[in-house]
């Protein structure tokens, strides 16, 4: 159904395949960006991650009273870099009885599926690595290769606890797929979009700039009939969750989902310390658990991303023009330029942070679901809720246009 | 399938997400009232029992709580003031004072409580690591010498260094004041000897 969108637009540009062949390609205008976000995107998962594993134990910490770490540097800033360089120092372990190749290429798989994902992620209105036009069915599918990663790593250890923390994994992840790409499907019916930047373009005021958006209009909840044009408004009033306002039942549907692909608490059973030590990584040691750290974290960063960019307005200003309070056009710059990227680049972070940090603060609130528990949330209600959202957002769709 | 997942819980949608939002409102508190530490008062500070709010973990090497004037933690012998009795050692329940006298040849002074000293600590060691710290050596102490002090943060890296020697001579020290004593206590039996003879000299005579 999603080609079937894709199909027919190609159809409405004669003469232009669908698929193009490499010789024909094009570099855009802005092709230095191109290279620049591959740069960008590793130095943006390194700047990102390690304050994220250092705002972990900070924020564990001061909910539980405590003052986390404080001796490396001032206040302990020091202490994720730290801890990267002892984890590089130790020994890197491999079990005796362990399949050999599956342990040794498990964390890779798992980081370069981690790592692919950020290829189509928009981080400003022209900072892009691949403006691919499937951008959400390939960070789809290619962060669905993790659960190969996490079958090997736990079948490859040769553990009870790796198998067993392994298998769960995989069953939650590819169940709780099920209601986190309906919720992403119904975001795609809005936006007649499969592209990320496509998607962020249309929830902001610099819509009409974007390539085969010149003549869209944003009407206030997507509803035409209503008749209140917000495209010059922007702000949160063209964000996803306001297009649609549904929307924010697929933006809870599509966070708690993302928890559960993360293996975060509360549905960190493949994971539980209490019960399998650490799951499928238990025999890792040295570089090859840094790799896994760092996918794991880079993961929670990566659908904080989507979940800003699919709901929450993406790079775009939360704040709206009110008359001659510009306040959207003030905090959005122009397209290409260095004020337009350095507020997209602020206005993306700081959701996403603020994502993260909700992530965190409900890892230190919940306690572990069980297996049952998990598995009723996924199929019995998100699922269905999901399907009955995907219904809403087509006919929602028809109203939209 | 109900008996599953039904609990004795109000389980209506409502109830649950109220329930939920309490928690996370719960860490939120929690999170926001980080500003605040905990102080490091002593026990009967007013407000020691009265600090419900942030942080409470005290920096430990840096901060600590003040401990009692009377706690009983590392022993300390003022040597100036010992009478080097022996009491402690004897009522020691764990035999972890180790003490010998010399007995002095000269006059070694008073302590500061105006007793009059007669012997030498040719060793007075005190093994903290057999230590039970019940505090029987200081009440049974009659200067007043050994005492309990404050300090409780003395780890070693090796077990022998928790041996204290409280003793003022050096080895070579108290050999010599050994020496001395023999030499003067040989004196003595010899002096004895010497008066025994004459006296029975002078019977005979």
């Amino acid at each position: 159904m999603l080609l079937a969108s894709k199909e027919l637009e190609a159809d409405n540009k004669p003469g232009q395949s669908y698929f193009i062949h490499p010789n024909e390609i094009t570099l855009p205008e802005n092709y230095r960006f191109f290279m620049l976000a591959v740069i960008l995107c590793i130095f943006f998962l390194l700047m990102v991650v390690v304050p994220v594993v250092y705002a972990e134990r900070k924020v564990a910490a001061f909910m539980q009273d405590r003052l986390g770490p404080t001796e490396a540097g001032p206040h302990g800033i020091l202490q994720p870099l730290l801890d990267v360089i002892k984890l590089l120092e130790k020994e890197d372990i491999i079990p005796a009885k362990a399949d050999k190749p599956l342990f040794a290429y498990a964390p890779v798989i798992i980081f370069a599926a981690v790592l692919a994902g950020f290829a189509v992620i928009p981080i400003s209105p022209n900072i892009i690595s691949s403006g691919a036009y499937l951008g959400v069915f390939y960070l789809l599918a290619i962060v669905s290769l993790d659960v190969i990663g996490l079958l090997m790593a736990g079948w490859g250890s040769n553990n009870k606890y790796a198998v067993l923390g392994a298998m769960r994994s995989v069953g939650q992840i590819i169940s709780y797929e099920i209601p986190a790409g309906l919720a992403v499907l119904s975001v795609v019916m809005i936006c007649q979009s499969l592209d990320f930047q496509e998607i962020s373009f249309q929830q902001g005021i610099l819509m009409n700039q974007f390539a085969g958006l010149e003549k869209e209009t944003n009407y206030l909840f997507g509803l035409k009939a209503l008749g209140l044009d917000v495209t010059q408004i922007g702000g949160i009033t063209t964000w996803n969750i306001v297009r649609m306002p549904f929307l924010i039942i697929g933006f809870v549907i599509y966070f708690i989902s993302s928890l559960a692909e993360c293996n975060r608490a509360p549905f960190d059973i493949p994971e539980a310390e209490s019960e399998l030590v650490a799951g499928f990584h238990v025999e890792y040691s040295g570089f090859r658990f840094a790799a896994l750290f760092l996918a794991e974290y880079s993961l929670m960063i990566l659908v904080c991303l989507v979940a800003v960019i699919l709901f929450l307005g993406s790079w775009n200003t939360p704040l709206p023009n009110i008359g001659a309070v510009a306040l959207a056009n003030w905090t959005t710059g122009s397209v290409g330029s260095w004020s337009g990227n350095l507020w997209g680049i602020f206005w993306l972070l700081s959701k996403t942070m603020l994502l993260v940090y909700t992530q965190i603060w409900i890892r230190w609130t919940y306690p572990r679901l069980r297996v049952d528990q998990l598995m009723h949330l996924c199929w019995k209600v998100f699922t269905p809720l999901a399907l009955g959202l995907v219904l809403l957002a087509g006919i929602w769709r028809l109203l939209m246009i | 399938m109900k008996a599953y997942t039904s609990n004795k819980y109000n389980n209506s949608f409502l109830a649950v997400v109220s329930a939920l939002s309490r928690g996370m409102k719960l860490t939120l508190k929690h999170f926001f009232q980080a500003g605040k530490r905990r102080e490091a008062t002593y026990v009967n500070d007013k407000n020691y029992f009265n600090q419900t709010q942030g942080l409470a973990t005290l920096t430990y090497p840096y901060e600590s709580l003040p401990v009692p004037e009377v706690g009983r933690y590392r022993l300390h012998n003022e040597i100036d003031d010992c009478i080097v009795c022996d009491l402690c050692a004897k009522i020691c329940p764990v035999n972890c004072i180790e003490i010998e006298s010399i007995k002095a040849t000269e006059d070694i002074g008073l302590t500061s409580d105006g007793t009059k000293k007669r012997l030498y600590a040719g060793t007075f060691n005190i093994d903290l690591a057999k230590c039970c710290y019940c505090g029987l050596c200081t009440t049974v102490c009659p200067t007043d010498c050994l005492t309990m002090t404050k300090v409780y943060d003395f780890p070693e890296t090796d077990v022998k260094n928790m041996i204290y020697h409280f003793t003022d001579l050096t080895p070579e020290q108290a050999q010599e004041k050994k020496h001395k004593l023999e030499k003067q206590q040989q004196e003595l039996a010899e002096a004895k000897a010497a008066a025994l003879r004459n006296r029975t000299e002078g019977n005979k005579g």
